[in-house]
């Protein structure tokens, strides 16, 4: 497979004694933008040091493009762009003196320095911030700053350590975009804690919590359990259990507030019958929508079973 | 890639006006040494009747002005190596350097290398201007290589030192005073064992050793013991910074 650019095989890195990330193993492939999850403390950061050589790993080993991390840094290191939590930026400089180290420093030949700085600002909508101070730029465009540093050089891998912090909507947007459009052409790694985020940018998922991984698959999967088997339905004229259970399909019905949650048999679907009934006896049926578990109930399931299992 | 890091350094040495500035003190405190050197030349010398008491220009000035580059530059280069790795830290700027393709050990040689080559302007432009006694004497230019090799060897061990320092707080002002203190201690550490010429504690003195130098002397000894010294710091900061990698 040459189109597997990173792998993580079995990484554990241990602080004192206590596993900050044990055993998590995951493959990354060209044209795939990973979404990193996790409550705080989970270990995204540390994991996403240890892929770009910030941190040796206490066990395990990372591949980029096939190449050993430990062994040949600075080859894989080459291969990377990196935008850690807090932001590397040299602030007594300008935009496009920052620029020209970062792209110096990755191994742009000279002749090439220049094309990839302007490629870089446009990129991140930077090319009239130029020739200003970094320390000056808006939080906003600092990050975008730590975002051009990191495409500079055109990386085969980007890990972004939450891109999107701090930002205001649009460029919250015009950021998820620019994930997107780097990640048709390389892979991308992003942690981030907004859930709909992910839903939006990636198409491959991980969860990360207390150091393991406990959700790794594409983000259909993800959504698939968001939507379930449910329905939600509200009636001016409440039926009776009963009477919805002896429709055909209908597996269990519970009372939620004013309404009536219904979860049906998997590939049975009694919404039209629940509505003739309802037509014929005089329920008042005045909504009915499949019931979504929100992202953010599959990811406290998937992070709390796990805190129980412990 | 070395030359990029260092590139960066002198580069954002002179970004703001802290790097000219000191430059420009540096500069005015040496010419006026020079001045005045020059001025008590003529007075000394008119009373130095017998031939023995007698000294070239070039030795009487200087003595002067190296005298007091050495000290002076004892307060400059914690001032200026003090922010080298520890301001990196303060402002979160190490992954940069460290997820880029370079190795530890060009990250330091290259931190290294930049500050001696600012402080290397400085060498130059005092050699320059003890150079312009040549218009109307005739000087020692032997005396002034020996000198400007002697100031270089230990201005580069005390960004050596300073260096390691920085790497081992993210408060600057604190790596900045301790390798003051440091350099100081190694500084003055022969006059404590002044009385005992065969002392090794004496032989550690960074000053015993510019000594011979200063006396427009290039020993072969005080070569290699500065550049043991400038080794062992930059191998004691590779390590320290390799530490953070691996203990996080």
């Amino acid at each position: 497979m040459d189109n597997l650019t990173v792998e993580a095989i079995e990484l554990t890195r241990l602080y004192g004694g206590r596993a900050a990330v044990s055993d998590v193993s995951f493959q990354l492939t060209k044209g795939q933008v990973l979404g990193f999850l996790g409550p705080n403390g989970a270990g995204k950061s540390t994991t996403m040091k240890m892929l770009t050589g910030n941190l040796a790993p206490s066990a395990g080993s990372v591949k980029i493009c096939g190449i050993d991390m430990m062994e040949n840094p600075k080859e894989a290191k080459a291969l990377i762009g990196y935008l850690p939590e807090m932001r590397p930026l040299y602030k007594e400089f300008t935009v496009d003196e920052y620029l020209t180290i970062a792209a110096r420093l990755h191994k742009v030949s000279s002749k090439n320095i220049k094309k990839a700085v302007e490629n870089a600002k446009e990129r991140c909508g930077l090319t009239h911030m130029s020739k200003r101070l970094i320390e000056n730029l808006s939080n906003g465009y600092q990050q975008r700053v730590g975002i051009a540093q990191a495409i500079i050089h055109s990386p085969m891998v980007v890990i972004l350590d939450e891109p999107t912090v701090g930002l205001d909507p649009i460029q919250i947007r015009d950021i998820r975009a620019l994930i997107k459009e780097i990640g048709q052409e390389h892979s991308v790694i992003v942690s981030t804690h907004i859930l709909p985020e992910v839903e939006m940018v990636c198409d491959h998922v991980q969860i990360i919590d207390k150091g393991k991984l406990v959700f790794n698959g594409g983000i259909d999967v993800l959504k698939r359990q968001r939507i379930g088997n449910k329905l939600l339905i509200g009636f001016k004229n409440k039926p009776t259990a009963q009477d919805l259970l002896a429709i055909d399909g209908v597996a269990e019905v519970e009372s939620v507030d004013d309404m009536i949650r219904v979860r049906f048999i998997e590939d049975a679907n009694p919404n039209a019958s629940i509505v003739e009934a309802s037509v014929k006896n005089g329920w008042g049926l005045y909504q009915i929508a499949p019931d979504q578990t929100s992202l953010e109930d599959v990811f406290v399931q998937l992070t709390y079973h796990e805190a129980e299992a412990v | 890639m070395i030359f990029n890091i260092a590139r960066k350094e002198l580069k954002s040495m002179f970004a703001s006006p802290m790097g000219w500035i000191i430059l420009a003190l540096l500069m005015f405190a040496f010419g006026t040494y020079y001045l005045n050197g020059v001025n008590n030349y003529f007075e000394v010398m008119s009373g130095a009747i017998r031939p023995a008491e007698r000294t070239g220009v070039t030795q009487f000035v200087g003595q002067t002005v190296y005298g007091v580059a050495s000290f002076i530059m004892l307060f400059a280069v914690p001032l200026l190596s003090m922010r080298l790795i520890s301001e990196e830290r303060r402002s979160q700027t190490m992954p940069f350097l460290f997820s880029a393709p370079l190795s530890i050990i060009e990250i330091v040689i290259g931190k290294f290398l930049g500050l001696v080559v600012f402080l290397g302007i400085l060498i130059v432009y005092i050699a320059l201007m003890l150079s312009t006694l040549n218009i109307w004497s005739d000087i020692d230019f032997g005396y002034i290589i020996a000198n400007s090799t002697g100031l270089f060897l230990l201005l580069a061990s005390f960004s050596a030192l300073g260096l390691y320092f920085s790497s081992l707080t993210s408060q600057p002002i604190v790596a900045g005073i301790l390798s003051f203190i440091a350099l100081f201690v190694l500084m003055i550490l022969d006059r404590f064992f002044a009385g005992d010429p065969t002392s090794t504690m004496a032989q550690l003195s960074l000053m015993k050793h510019f000594q011979s130098f200063a006396g427009g002397l290039i020993d072969t000894a005080d070569i290699a013991y500065f550049i043991l010294f400038i080794i062992t710091f930059l191998t004691l900061t590779i390590r320290r910074l390799d530490a953070d990698r691996l203990r996080g």
